[in-house]
């Protein structure tokens, strides 16, 4: 926060009428324009001079950004124009993806919430971003226009680093897929800030799983690490410990695994050694926390 | 660089504003429409006295752009009284000593209004909650959540 002048450097305001335009206008301004939403990372980044676009398109609006629709037999589909409090607040994401609404309910402030959207969460690529947990875990898949048309990009192969994505200039990210969770399913988000509401995340964890009879738990167990490298982490070895079985000591074997997986950096919120040692701690507990549910 | 002309309604009145791409609506409501109840912290998002209520939800004022607004329906601290009546949560705020410096105030108050707006019968967990992201350096914000109980209770 280097100055709390309400203005920001000189730049303008683009409202495309259409995806294609919108995508035409980023590819012909690639490097000087970046698309938006909220702006509640755009914004602080121009401010701070982290960025210095010459354009902001603001792409909320156009088609396929905007609502949420739920499909009993494929599963949810988010605009990326939608913002998190609205996500948080739909009977149908409450419902069938609770640890969406857990994720959501994690970030920043309520004001802030009204604005920031969970598809901004994720293509600003933060490892810090809290909703970025759930999506890989829940499965999420961006639908993406590009100079080429439409594709899709699952999460799993999208994050190269901080703020580096499977995205090109001339991409818009449209919406966030979810397919329908398995059955018997259960999610937990564990965030570490320095206070209780309001701050970016030290560590977070999310552990999500289902039950499954094919694997010798009975149990399958997906996981994501947030704050502690350059890009999310899923720790596999983590997961491939809790297939094998569930009992005190693989849940510790698991979180050890987890904090293994992980490689943090010291910063003003925290040093590395701590963010390992919270690592494990929060993976213990989201594991657990997680079984519990399942057991119920 | 060129201006947006854009079309909103602040408090119940029309207004039609050319505004540069890069103003914030913070900037549109205090430099152009001379509406300096909404205060300027920090600019970024982060301490919430530049909270107004658009198309009927608490935002950071600083954190949208004023070209953003066209077709917006926008309520300030200024639009809280109906017809030189405070509204109950000003009242309670003045009579709980939820104000002391009062640079949070107008913040507080719209976060809160639009609290009571979507919830009538907020716990104290959801007064808290919806104000997490006002700062508050003077009152030890008690005062403050007694004052939103009380209005809810009346409203
Ligand atoms: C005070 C404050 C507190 C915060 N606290 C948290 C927190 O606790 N947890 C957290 O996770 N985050 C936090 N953030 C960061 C931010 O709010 C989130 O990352 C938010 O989800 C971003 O969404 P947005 O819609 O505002 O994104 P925008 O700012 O609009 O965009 C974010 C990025 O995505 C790109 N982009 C936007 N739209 C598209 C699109 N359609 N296709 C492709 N690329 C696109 C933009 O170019 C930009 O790089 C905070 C920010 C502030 C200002
Ligand atoms: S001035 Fe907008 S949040 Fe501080
Ligand atoms: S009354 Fe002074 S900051 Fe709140």
């Amino acid at each position: 926060m280097r100055n709390a002048h309400p203005g920001l450097p000189e730049l303008d305001y683009v409202k495309p009428g259409s995806l294609e335009e919108a995508s035409k206008f980023l590819a012909a301004h690639a490097g000087e324009s970046r698309p938006f939403l909220g702006g509640t990372d755009c914004i602080v980044r121009i401010r701070d001079g982290a960025w210095k676009p010459k354009y902001l398109v603001d792409v909320k609006g156009l088609e396929g950004t905007t609502g949420i629709s739920f499909d009993p037999a494929k599963g949810l589909t988010i605009g990326a124009a939608v913002p998190m409090n609205k996500v948080a607040a739909h009977p149908d994401v409450q419902k069938h993806y609770p640890l969406l609404v857990e994720a959501c309910n994690w970030v920043a402030s309520y004001q802030l919430r009204s604005r920031a959207t969970i598809v901004g969460n994720v293509c600003n690529a933060s490892p810090a971003g809290d909703t970025i947990g759930a999506a890989i875990c829940l499965d999420g898949v961006l639908n993406v226009f590009g100079p080429d048309g439409y594709r899709k990009e699952p999460l799993t192969t999208f994050f190269f680093g901080p703020g580096k994505t499977a995205l090109k200039p001339g991409d818009i990210a449209t919406s966030i897929f979810f397919p329908l969770p398995p059955k018997e399913s259960a999610g937990k988000y564990l965030k570490l800030g320095r206070n209780r509401l309001g701050d970016l995340a030290i560590v977070g964890v999310t552990a999500f799983a289902y039950k499954d009879a094919s694997v010798a738990s009975g149990y399958r167990f997906r996981i994501a690490l947030a704050s502690v490298g350059p890009t999310p982490i899923r720790p596999t070895a983590a997961e491939e410990i809790l297939a094998k079985s569930i009992d005190e000591s693989a849940v510790e074997a698991a979180a050890q695994a987890a904090m293994d997986s992980c490689t943090p950096i010291d910063d003003t919120r925290g040093t590395a050694r701590y963010r390992k040692l919270m690592i494990r701690n929060l993976t213990r507990q989201a594991v657990s926390a997680v079984l519990a549910q399942l057991k119920k | 660089m060129s201006l947006h002309r854009i079309t909103l309604k602040v408090n119940g009145s029309t207004e039609i504003v050319d505004v540069p791409g890069n103003w914030t609506l913070l900037q549109m409501l205090r430099e152009k429409l001379a509406l300096t109840g909404t205060k300027n912290g920090c600019a970024s998002g982060e301490c919430g006295a530049c909270t107004v209520i658009m198309n009927g939800d608490a935002v950071n004022s600083c954190m949208v752009l004023a070209a953003e607004c066209e077709g917006a329906e926008i309520i300030t601290v200024e639009g809280l009284s109906k017809e030189g009546q405070l509204d109950a949560l000003q009242k309670f705020m003045i009579e709980t000593g939820g104000i002391q410096c009062g640079f949070c105030t107008p913040g507080v108050l719209l976060s809160a209004k639009a609290l009571l707006m979507r919830n009538p019968n907020p716990s104290e967990y959801d007064i808290r909650e919806a104000l997490a992201g006002n700062l508050c350096r003077c009152t030890g914000y008690n005062r403050i959540i007694t004052a939103v109980q009380k209005a809810a209770a009346v409203h």
